[in-house]
């Protein structure tokens, strides 16, 4: 019998994993299993909340991405009172939440996933970290991305209340609107963070880029896998965050499917296993038929690889330059591998800070008439936003009150969970060899992870539960009523 | 006579299951009135059922909803207020908080588990004895056939 | 001979990682405490595995700051491990001070809601799918999920807590100023919340507004109103939580033109943070007709949900009641 390593726990992510990884008795790898241990029940505990407090609520989901659920949630409950948002509100809306997509990504780039590249992926494991990052590019820069950080998300604070949790929607609006004099400096802030965008740009540039170690790792087959892709597309099929359709590509890049989210369960249906609490997300029309990877399996990809994928380009120029570029770099459409997560990332962080800076420049945003009161009776809403993670679903019932009845959300890392759990079990495969582990090896595993930039509090929202060898027999309330074992 | 906050009760001797089931009922009395009808009820040697344990208070406003969550945390089978007649009250407004508090206890206690019949609010005057026989026998009953809330906290 | 730096431990159990970012928002600050303290663990940055504590001495982390409800073994593994390995243990956040929100799953338990999330949550693909375990046999050989529990508990249900940093998150402002504390080593008395100790009234700019005599006449929910922002809130009509949750977040919520809702939990002498949130309420209403009152407060649409938001497992009741074993 092989011996077995664990991973515990993941780290540099949002959430909580093991991976398991079992060793045949030459030392190779037999599987390596990406174990989401957490769980906590929001849908159920959704039900008999008021409508109107469902963005404070999810937000909880996730501390990093909270204004990712705050937006769906928001925009969720827009539908769930037919309500049509103002004109500014979408605009505010809009310009929050790619600020939050700027300062978001630079985290993940900086803080998460980015150490890796920057320390190198064998480095101690003392040094793969921010900490490690700024010795390595020097104090001044670390300083530079922290007071970056600090400055975009204290703007978060000032329109949305509070920067962790903001307590900005409302059905048919927002809840605060911008003065002019706060557009202003809000325009000269998104000057900065244009500049800071650019600058990460070249920094990815000159740090991995350049480095042919690097770029070889990128394009290995142990971090490729061809899947389908999908994202949140305007009208152009431009990737926006805020608002539009979902398209789906099939793995040669061609358009598989492009719907609005109220048609969501007609096209993912989710597959769950016993050995982890996430569900996988699958296209219904493809099926699921394992973890493979090909146009005959239905699991798709979402976040940005998977969004330039789905995309015919980016709608602010710079970004759409930088598209281009990633694109004639690694060789045309699709782009399968894994670890062009990264630099997809830096296309979008390019993206997002020129999309702030359009908004907070329209003067239109300085307006008054930030709500349109609900007039409908509640009844039932979906609500949809690409978190940086990916595309993010809320779906709630109400009854006439606006009390909640049901929730159903799909949410970004969760519909990345059968690639990444391949993404895991192929790395693993490549790394070890003949029982040879060292930290720098483990920790090139956790790299196949790690580029998807998973939210794991997000993706397990949810509480299933054991299945134990007993009938357990429930009255109308869900309390036990008989228990039966065998 | 006031309207009753509570529904009234239905239940019937027959329909009480558990009959080895002694129901512990906690009573919060306002000084003034429903004590003080309890006391006329104790002079006038009026029987009623034994399972209640009174606790006065000088106003049903006195009553925080925490000591309610406290008594049927601590073994209650139900909790009982008792309280002036709207528009009596010794300290002019005192009951009206606790009607108002009364509401939206008992719909919250629901949502923990606690069934609405397991909590009630009257209004019984200082002479009103035979009202507050009828009402302690009846929750008796009532609670008889509920069975026992045997609360298990965390 | 040089002193080594004291060691620092941030772990979370049931938690959303805000607290995670809370410190993250020390911003330059952080340099500040890297350079006094060594984070020996610290999952969401550093690469510090489980095993790295399992091999730390006992009591040779100075403080661990753990945030996070406990809902499953693992979490109360961690808990457990991490009190043993530190000198002192720090409920960071409002999910382990009182529960937080994912205590709000104290209304369910396992069974119930498993049901929904395998079974009949409309996109689930087949009504029969497999269902987690707590133990797999795969081909390969046999995995392990922790065991997840029926009820949520606060941090103090599970181990001993030497003090608490309310909110959903705290404030960089009030985690700064725990951490200098500690450096210091000028803490208050144990069991002691590191926050405000009077309502969130007394630092609300809108606080001057507030009448001397508070009564209202209806309850307004956020759909029905657009709230002037320079009277106080529960004058409108809107029910704030101020008046019974503990200062130190410097009203933010109320800055961006939403009432409070109460996640720095409560105040000192009023432990049970809904039961006094709902008496204050109804106190507030100033409606006598019977009929009118039940109106008004149905109009509180949701008590459960509004009064005990994050504080569920630490309340009196802690959660619904459960036929069965918990």
């Amino acid at each position: 019998m092989g011996k077995q390593i664990v991973i515990d726990p993941i780290t540099r992510l949002e959430g909580h994993g093991r991976i398991t990884i079992f060793l045949d008795d030459k030392g190779d790898v037999k599987r390596a299993y990406f174990q989401i241990p957490e769980l906590r029940g929001f849908e159920n505990f959704l039900i008999g909340r008021r409508a109107e407090d469902t963005p404070q609520i999810t937000s909880r989901i996730c501390g990093v991405c909270p204004t990712a659920h705050h937006m769906a949630a928001t925009k969720a409950i827009d539908d769930l009172y037919k309500v049509e948002p103002t004109e500014t509100a979408k605009k505010l809306r809009e310009m929050l939440y790619s600020i939050f997509m700027l300062e978001d990504h630079s985290l993940h780039l900086f803080f998460l996933g980015g150490p890796d590249f920057v320390v190198g992926p064998n480095a101690s494991k003392a040094d793969r970290n921010i900490l490690g990052v700024i010795q390595k590019v020097g104090l001044d820069i670390g300083k530079r991305v922290i007071q970056t950080r600090k400055e975009l998300r204290g703007l978060i604070q000032e329109l949305g209340g509070r920067v962790i949790h903001p307590v900005f929607g409302l059905p048919g609006g927002v809840a605060k609107p911008l003065t002019e004099d706060a557009r202003k400096r809000f325009e000269a802030v998104a000057k900065n963070g244009l500049e800071f965008a650019l600058f990460c740009e070249s920094l990815f540039e000159n740090v991995v880029l350049k480095n042919k170690a690097y770029v070889d790792m990128i394009v290995s087959d142990a971090y490729t896998h061809k899947t389908y892709y999908a994202g949140l597309m305007d009208s152009n099929n431009k990737v926006n965050f805020y608002d539009g359709h979902i398209r789906v590509v099939d793995p040669a890049g061609k358009e598989f499917a492009r719907f609005h989210v109220r048609d969501y369960l007609n096209h993912i249906a989710e597959h769950s296993e016993p050995w982890t609490y996430v569900k996988f997300p699958f296209l219904m029309k493809v099926g699921w038929n394992g973890f493979v990877d090909g146009p005959g399996s239905g699991i798709y990809s979402v976040a940005p690889l998977a969004r330039l994928n789905a995309s015919d380009g980016m709608a602010t120029p710079r970004a759409n330059e930088l598209y281009r570029k990633f694109y004639e770099t690694l060789g045309g459409k699709p782009v399968h591998h894994t670890l062009a997560n990264h630099w997809a990332r830096v296309v979008e962080i390019v993206y997002a800070a020129e999309r702030f800076f359009e908004l907070a420049s329209d003067t239109s945003i300085a307006s008054n008439d930030i709500r349109n009161m609900p007039t409908e009776k509640p009844n039932e809403g979906i609500g949809v936003v690409e978190a940086p993670r990916g595309t993010l679903i809320h779906h709630y019932r109400s009854d006439e009150k606006g009390i909640v009845t049901s929730a159903n959300l799909i949410v970004a890392t969760a519909h990345n969970s059968a690639r990444m759990a391949m993404s895991v079990d192929k790395a693993a495969r490549s790394a070890i060899k003949g029982g040879v582990v060292n930290d720098g090896i483990l920790n090139q595993i956790e790299m196949a992870f790690r580029a998807y930039d998973p939210c794991h509090a997000c993706a397990t929202h949810s509480m299933p539960g054991s299945m134990p060898l007993k009938v357990q027999i429930l009255d109308a309330d869900g309390e036990l009523f008989k228990e039966l074992t065998r | 006579m006031a309207q009753a906050v509570s529904p009234p009760i239905q239940t019937t001797e027959a329909e009480a299951e558990r009959p080895a089931f002694e129901p512990k009922i906690v009573a919060f009395f306002c000084n003034w009135c429903t004590y003080a009808a309890s006391d006329l009820a104790g002079i006038s040697r009026m029987k009623y059922a034994p399972n209640v344990k009174i606790v006065r208070v000088m106003c049903s406003g006195r009553i925080d909803p925490s000591f309610v969550i406290e008594a049927f945390r601590s073994g209650a089978d139900g909790v009982m207020i008792g309280g002036c007649n709207p528009g009596d009250c010794h300290y002019k407004e005192g009951n009206y908080k606790t009607m108002r508090r009364y509401m939206l206890l008992s719909r919250m206690l629901q949502d923990f588990g606690i069934e609405k019949e397991r909590f009630r609010l009257e209004w019984i005057c200082a002479s009103c004895a035979r009202e507050l026989q009828e009402t302690v026998d009846k929750m008796t009953t009532e609670l008889k056939r509920l069975g026992p809330l045997d609360w298990k906290g965390v | 001979m040089s002193l080594a730096k004291p060691k620092v431990a941030f772990y979370w159990c049931a938690s959303c990682g805000g607290c995670e970012e809370a410190v993250v928002d020390l911003a330059e600050k952080i340099l500040d405490v890297v350079a006094a303290v060594d984070i020996v663990f610290w999952p969401v940055a550093l690469d510090f595995k489980r095993s790295d504590v399992e091999a730390m001495p006992d009591k040779s982390i100075a403080v661990s700051f753990i945030n996070g409800a406990i809902r499953t073994s693992e979490q109360d593994e961690m808990a457990k491990l991490l009190r043993r390995k530190s000198q002192m243990v720090i409920a960071f956040g409002a999910c382990a001070h009182q529960g937080g929100i994912p205590g709000l799953a104290n209304l369910w338990n396992r069974q119930a809601i498993f049901d929904w999330y395998y079974r009949k949550g409309p996109s689930v693909a087949t009504k029969d799918g497999p269902i987690p375990l707590t133990k797999i046999k795969v081909p390969e050989g046999e995995l392990e999920l922790p065991e997840i529990w029926d009820t949520v508990k606060c941090l103090d249900q599970v181990v001993d807590v030497e003090y608490y940093l309310p909110g959903c998150p705290p404030t960089p402002k009030i985690l700064a100023n725990a951490v200098q504390a500690i450096l210091a080593g000028k803490l208050p008395a144990k069991g002691t919340v590191l926050a405000g100790t009077k309502a969130l009234c007394g630092e609300c700019k809108l606080n001057s507004t507030k009448p001397e005599k508070l009564l209202i006449k209806d309850i307004k929910r956020m759909t029905e109103i657009v709230l002037d922002p320079e009277k106080c809130y529960l004058a409108q009509g809107v029910i704030c939580m101020g008046p019974v949750t503990r200062g130190g977040c410097e009203a933010l919520c109320i800055e961006g033109r939403m009432p409070c809702s109460g996640c720095f939990g409560s105040l000192d002498k009023t432990p049970d943070y809904g039961a006094k949130a709902l008496s204050y309420v109804a106190s507030i209403v100033d409606v006598m007709d019977q009929e009118e009152a039940r109106k008004i407060m149905e109009k509180v649409a949701d008590p459960t949900g509004i009064f005990y938001r994050y504080s569920m497992p630490a309340s009196k009741l802690g959660r619904k009641r459960q036929k069965g074993a918990s």
